[in-house]
């Protein structure tokens, strides 16, 4: 026999279900119970840097767009700092919560974060860190979503270059659209986002 | 500052494709997830203070009456936050969502014959003592018909939201009650392929925890990704 290892075992995911906005965004339910529902505001009003809109869908396998998706974002400031890793903006959550609308299109209005350091002295190219739960989906799904403007910055992106197949790290480029950034997700087929162990 | 987190064991959480649960052949990947040794990006996370929600959201029995309790089982789900390496989690939001006791979520979309409750919306929230310690009050909620089968009835269910201190900690669970025949019919509970992993998400009858002549008492320990010591540690090139 060897000794036994004492560490105690994740708790299992389950899918968020159908009904995933009555417990986090209630609102969105068609009822109104808390003073304050979380998630709305990433940024606050005393952000520094570019207000930016990113409007998107996620897609199944079949092209229909998932309507009951929740998708959580986190991120740095204009400065490339994390809330908790140093000072930020007043207001400024780096998190946000948000849900599509009946057409399927979900809006995430934030300012676009800086580059932040990255691994072993290397630099990230500005990203949205994004967790997508739905029904049908058993364990969250992760992925990043990147600038397509920030062509030198993500061209030494560890994290892009991890991407073996150099066509598939165009599915976490947001392109400038006018005024907003535009970023489907495709959970599955010929354009499937990448999604990521973290 | 803290390491980085004990890799997920993804062979104990569900896979993506579980084609017994319908929806999920449609909404999972077929290619493989990319791994990522954690950055900044993944060690930090979202906080939540006594400010963002209010004393009383952790009470489902009072937070959406109208004009009396809810109907139903009166309960309270108490329990820890704790991370693999048993240490409690603090100051963590915990988020709870369910059907009332008929099985009738208060949800435009759902359509089931069971009556909605007046006094009762079915969402709560919460932050973890300094222990890692949580509770709510609620009334036990019904099990319900979905369309996956022609006669697939979900198990009595709580859906659980917790944060911990990283965003690669972030979890969505749903907790089950001890006892429940329909526990081993359900294919999003099937979704888990080792029963101890069931076991860990079916919360226990708690007598000591009870009030008596009022409330009934169930625990549900919930486990967060540990982080790992950095003991010797080489400095390779790349992530």
């Amino acid at each position: 026999m060897v000794q036994k290892l004492d560490y105690l075992r994740e708790t299992p995911s389950q899918t968020a279900g159908p009904y995933v906005h009555i417990g986090l965004s209630p609102r969105d339910a068609g009822f109104d119970i808390y003073d304050n529902q979380l998630g709305e505001d990433i940024a606050g009003p005393d952000a520094k840097g570019e207000r930016i809109t990113i409007q998107g869908r996620v897609l199944d396998g079949t092209g229909a767009p998932v309507r009951d998706v929740l998708i959580e974002t986190w991120q740095a400031n204009a400065d490339g700092i994390y809330p908790g890793r140093g000072a930020v903006e007043d207001g400024f959550r780096g998190w946000g919560r948000v849900v599509p609308d009946a057409e399927g299109v979900f809006t995430i209005k934030t300012v676009k974060p800086g580059a932040a350091p990255g691994r072993h002295d290397t630099v990230m190219a500005p990203h949205l860190n994004l967790w997508l739960v739905a029904r049908g989906i058993n364990v969250g799904l992760n992925t990043r979503m990147y600038f397509a403007d920030e062509e030198a910055l993500n061209a030494d992106d560890a994290v892009l270059n991890l991407i073996e197949q150099a066509h598939r790290r165009d599915s976490l480029l947001a392109q400038p659209d006018g005024d907003v950034y535009r970023f489907d997700i495709h959970l599955q087929g010929e354009r499937e986002t990448v999604f990521l162990d973290i | 500052m803290t390491g980085e987190l004990y890799q997920r064991d993804r062979t104990w959480h569900p896979p993506a494709l579980t084609p017994d649960y319908k929806t999920s052949v449609a909404r999972s990947p077929r290619l493989p997830l990319l791994s990522l040794q954690n950055s900044d990006s993944e060690l930090t996370g979202p906080t939540f203070g006594h400010g963002d929600i209010a004393a009383g959201d952790a009470d489902l029995l009072s937070n959406y009456a109208q004009t009396g309790d809810p109907i139903g089982e009166r309960i309270i789900v108490h329990g820890r936050v704790l991370d693999e390496n048993a240490r409690p989690v603090p100051n963590t939001l915990v988020e709870v969502w369910q059907a009332n006791a008929g099985g009738r979520y208060r949800h435009v979309k759902d359509t089931y014959f069971a009556p909605v409750d007046p006094n009762f919306g079915g969402c709560g929230r919460t932050i973890t003592d300094a222990e890692g310690r949580y509770a709510f009050r609620t009334v036990k909620p019904g099990a319900y018909p979905w369309r996956n089968w022609t006669n697939s009835w979900r198990p009595a269910h709580i859906h659980v939201s917790v944060f911990g201190t990283a965003f690669a900690q972030r979890l969505i669970t749903q907790m089950y009650f001890e006892g429940d025949p329909l526990i081993p019919k359900c294919p999003i509970v099937a979704t888990l392929k080792d029963p101890a992993a069931v076991t860990q998400l079916t919360a226990a009858l708690d007598l000591n925890a009870t009030i008596p002549l009022d409330t009934i008492a169930y625990k549900f320990d919930i486990v967060l990704r540990g982080h790992r010591a950095t003991w010797f540690e080489n400095r390779p090139e790349g992530n």
